[in-house]
Formats: structure tokens, C-alpha cells, sequence
């Protein structure tokens, strides 16, 4: 840990009560150390998820940017099908950032990667061209509040069409594009929050994460 | 390596890249954009390929990019002659393809070659020493493109030095083409190891050491305050095995390119996908040694330590 300065006030603004809250990142490939970074400025137990066996007991997991082909390829060569499936059915919060929200997707409009279908969005890759097409531009992010949040888009995809069980959370200016999607415990955005100083959109998952803790710890208790 | 600071690393590159190119559009192509790209190939394995076919067979094993070649490295270097930019038809084809990113190479310092990669949509551009030099004295001034670059490096000033001129991402040169792992990691060791000393310097120290190094003195207080690159670092040249790229993540680089050592070994599918499983759970012994088996030979390879310095790719570059 180098940056001691960027750890602010925010550690005490989400450490909440109940005790430690596991939030797992998949560390099969991409920016998981990014993610890892934002989770720890906020004072939260983050771990790096290389086997399907260290999803057991997270109260939250992210999916990173990456390559979508490649980790969805490692998701099936690792075994994590299942164990992703059962994380999202057990209510555990689940956050998939560029290739992450191509991967969690119900339908894309490539023929492959084989997306796995745990929010019921259409994605399209890719959707701004190749890398040289990428960009950055300010969004409101609706639930976020303190002004616009600055978006990396890298090759990013975006929402093509959506279902009734999901909220809009942010939109590309232009055509109205949804890049960031809400439906109950999964969160995906287009774009790169792990890449800016701002740690908004990690804090939004971090309280999912906390919700889903605390459905979990009330249901153990009935 | 310390790898916790990168988020904030874009920010400050950002900086660097918006003092030196002043006047210039931040939004399209910048300085986060680029070094971003190399931070979502982090964790993964860059395979070199020479035919569509290859390429899908890189995909299909997990490779996170692919570099688009005529020639694989050993190749290169058992032919001789000039080595150039590859056809516009073979690396369209490569990008045609595949969906994951393609890379391409142009020599030291042709600047023209990477306008032509630029205008075809290669996602990246590898200014390379595996290619023969166009500039006996300069490097490609890479902040006029919006297309990010990646380049070889043996040592932090010439690490340094390519990010001053705009590389978003660093690999080790290594010694491409001959299956020998040794030079990738004392490029490795050399450039962590010197990272770690300016870290433990005083201010002071600073910028005699930027003299000697002679790389720019914001790149090395920059080194100084986070302890890393101020991008992604890769390894390069001579990876032939599963054991070899798991050595160098394990050293401390964050992923890894294989040129010659996937088509050139026994069977190329298995071989990249258990380089690639290797290079995610590099800190396994357990799996590594599942990775490993049963793989055929790896490439047949020359020993680096036996070959004279004019045969020497990574001499290369300035």
C-alpha cells in the first residue's frame, strides 16, 4: 500500500456494524488489482477469487474489466459456473464492470462468448468501436449523488435493450444508451469506475453488499 | 511489485501525458484510455500468431490478446534479412478473426509503419526490437497517436525513457525467438530490483539517479512515490513453458507475452492453454504441476548464454 494520502474519511463513512463484510473480486484476469485498491480505500475486506471454492461465504463479488472471451473462457476452464450461479441465487450482492457486464448478461448480440445470464440485459460489444474509439465523459449516475461521475470507457459494450426487472441507472447522453443497470442484487456498468479517484459507484455496491449481509444474518437468526 | 497504487497511477500518467502534449484532445485517446487497455490485459497471457487459424487457437485457449505477425521470432531470426511490418491482409485477417485485441509490431523508430497499423485498427502497437530498426537514434514519438503502444525495455531507463515518449505499457525485451527464459528475467529482476532501490532513496538522490538512468526526473519521483511503473509491465521473449511464465509473474511482472513458444512446441493448443492457466494461478505449485503435464516438448530453443552479442535482439533500441 503506497498511496497512504487517498486514504480519506471515506474508510469510516461505510464501515458499518455487524461485523466485517467479505467482498471478493475475481482474479482470473484483468483489473482486479483496481478493484481490490477502491474496496481497501474504503476500508473493506477484499480478497483476490482465483478458485471457485473462495466464493463460499462473500457478501459481495465483482467481476472486473478485463478480456470478456478470456474470462469467460476461465470462469468454464476454472470451474466457476455453478458457484456464480449460487452466489447471485443466494442473494449475495454481484457487480460486473465492461467485459464483467458482458459476462453476467442474459443475451448478447455476438454469437459468443456463451454469456451466463444472471441479469436480464442484451449487451452489445464492443459498441463503440475498437480501442482507438475509446473515451471518458460525466454522467449522473442516478442514486450516486455529489455531482457527475467521470466514465472511462475502453472498448466498452452497452445495454441494448433491457427487461422489466431492471433500472436504468446511467445513460449515454447522446442516445440514451443504458451503461450502468441495477436489478436487485446485480449491478453492471459499461464503463470503469476502478480506473478514476472516485469511489462513489464502489460505496453504491459496497452498501448492496451490506443489505445482502444483513437479509443473510436476519435470515440466520429466524 | 506493489501493484495497489495503479488506479492512481493513470491519474498522475494522465498528468504527465496532458504537461507534454499541451494543446492536445484529452477525451479520445487518452493518457487513462491507453495505459487502461494494458490494465484490462493484466493477469493474462499475449500470444504471437501468424495465420487467422492460429489466432483462433490462441482465443480458444485464453490468450487475452494476440500479436499479429508473418513471421514468429525464431523464425526471424533463422531467416536473417530485414525483418519489417507485417502485411495489412494477414493482420485485417488476424482482426477478423477474433474478438480480443490485436496487436501489431513496427520497427524502432518507423513512425509511417505505425501510422499504417494506426489506420488499419490495430488495437496496439508494439515498437519492437524483434523487427530490424528503421532510426539508428530515435524512438517513434508515441503521443501523436491515439493508438496506445507497448515496448521492450532491459533496464528502468530505457523502461522510462519509452514512457516518455508515450508507451502505455512495458514489456522485458528478453531474447526473442529462442526459448531461453534467462534474459526476460533479468530484465525483470533488473527493472524491479531498480525500482525498489529509488523507492528507498532519498529525495535528494533523485535526480542524479534520473541523470544516470537518463530517463525524465517526473518519471522517476514518480517511481520514487508509488514504487512501480507508471504502467503496465509485462514480460516478453523466451517464455517456453507453463514453469517459466508462472517464474516471471511470480518475480513480480503482470502478465505475460509468448511469441515462439506456443506454434514452435509439440502441441500448440495444449501448450497455450496451460500457459495460460499458469499465468492465473502462478502462485499454485499444486496446479502448476497439473498445468504441466503431459504437455510434449516445448520449444527446441537456443541458449542465450551462448550466443554472440550481434545475434542479440534485446541490444536493440535506444
Amino acid at each position: 500500500m503506497v498511496e497512504t494520502s487517498s486514504r480519506d474519511h471515506n474508510a469510516e463513512a461505510v464501515i458499518g456494524h455487524g461485523g466485517a463484510l467479505k467482498i471478493g473480486v475475481l482474479a482470473l484476469q484483468g483489473d482486479f488489482i483496481e478493484h481490490i485498491h477502491m474496496l481497501k480505500k474504503l476500508g473493506v475486506e477484499a480478497f483476490e477469487i482465483r478458485k471457485a471454492s473462495e466464493l463460499e461465504g462473500l457478501d459481495g463479488l465483482i467481476i472486473p474489466g478485463g478480456e470478456s472471451t478470456t474470462i469467460r473462457k476461465l470462469i468454464d476452464l476454472f470451474g466457476f459456473v455453478p458457484g456464480l450461479r449460487a452466489l447471485a441465487n443466494r442473494g449475495a450482492a454481484l457487480w460486473g464492470t465492461c467485459a464483467g457486464m458482458i459476462v453476467i448478461a442474459k443475451e448478447l448480440t455476438d454469437p459468443y462468448p456463451e454469456p451466463l445470464g444472471l441479469i436480464d440485459i442484451k449487451v452489445s460489444r464492443n459498441w463503440f468501436g475498437r480501442q482507438v474509439d475509446s473515451f471518458e465523459g460525466e454522467f449522473a449516475f442516478k442514486g450516486i449523488d455529489g455531482g457527475p461521475f467521470l466514465a472511462v470507457f475502453i472498448r466498452a459494450p452497452v445495454v441494448e435493450s433491457f427487461g422489466d426487472s431492471v433500472d436504468v441507472l446511467a445513460r449515454l447522453e447522446d442516445n440514451g444508451k443504458p451503461v450502468a443497470v441495477r436489478s436487485g442484487n446485480i449491478l453492471a456498468t459499461a464503463f470503469h469506475p476502478e480506473l478514476t479517484e472516485d469511489t462513489r459507484v464502489h460505496e453504491y455496491f459496497v452498501s448492496m453488499a451490506r443489505q445482502a449481509a444483513a437479509s443473510k444474518s436476519t435470515a440466520g437468526a429466524s | 511489485m506493489d501493484s495497489t497504487s495503479a488506479s492512481g497511477t493513470a491519474v498522475n500518467g494522465k498528468a504527465h501525458a496532458r504537461a507534454w502534449r499541451e494543446g492536445s484532445k484529452p477525451e479520445v485517446g487518452s493518457w487513462r484510455e491507453k495505459s487502461g487497455l494494458a490494465q484490462m490485459l493484466k493477469g493474462g497471457v499475449i500470444m504471437d500468431v501468424v495465420t487467422p487459424d492460429e489466432a483462433k487457437i490462441a482465443e480458444d485457449a485464453g490468450a487475452c490478446a494476440v500479436m499479429a505477425l508473418e513471421r514468429v521470432p525464431s523464425d526471424i531470426r533463422r531467416d536473417g534479412g530485414v525483418a519489417r511490418m507485417s502485411d495489412p491482409d494477414l493482420i485485417q485477417g488476424i482482426i477478423k478473426a477474433v474478438s480480443i485485441p490485436v496487436m501489431a509490431k513496427a520497427r524502432i523508430g518507423h513512425f509511417v509503419e505505425a501510422q499504417i497499423l494506426e489506420a488499419l485498427g490495430v488495437d496496439y502497437c508494439d515498437e519492437s526490437e524483434v523487427l530490424t530498426p528503421a532510426d539508428n537514434a530515435y524512438h517513434i514519438n508515441k503521443w501523436e497517436f491515439k493508438m496506445p503502444f507497448v515496448c521492450g525495455a532491459t533496464n528502468l531507463g530505457e523502461a522510462l525513457r519509452r514512457i516518455g515518449e508515450g508507451a502505455a505499457m512495458i514489456r522485458t525485451k528478453g531474447e526473442a525467438g529462442t526459448g531461453d527464459v534467462v534474459q526476460a528475467v533479468t530484465h525483470a529482476r533488473t527493472v524491479l530490483g531498480h525500482i525498489k532501490k529509488i523507492q528507498h532513496m532519498d529525495e535528494e538522490e533523485l535526480m542524479t539517479e534520473a541523470k544516470n538512468l537518463g530517463a525524465p526526473f517526473e518519471l522517476v519521483l514518480e517511481v520514487h512515490r508509488t514504487g512501480k511503473l507508471p504502467v503496465v509491465n509485462f514480460a516478453a521473449g523466451g517464455v517456453a513453458t507453463p514453469a517459466d511464465a508462472a517464474l516471471l509473474m511470480q518475480i513480480g511482472v503482470e502478465g505475460i507475452f509468448v511469441g515462439s513458444g506456443i506454434f514452435k512446441s509439440d502441441n500448440p493448443e495444449k501448450m497455450a492453454a496451460a500457459i495460460v492457466k499458469a499465468t492465473t494461478h502462478y502462485n499454485d505449485p499444486d496446479s502448476l504441476a497439473e498445468y504441466s503435464r503431459g504437455l510434449g516438448s516445448a520449444m527446441k530453443g537456443i541458449e542465450v548464454n551462448k550466443m554472440s552479442d550481434d545475434q542479440r535482439l534485446e541490444k536493440r533500441g535506444w
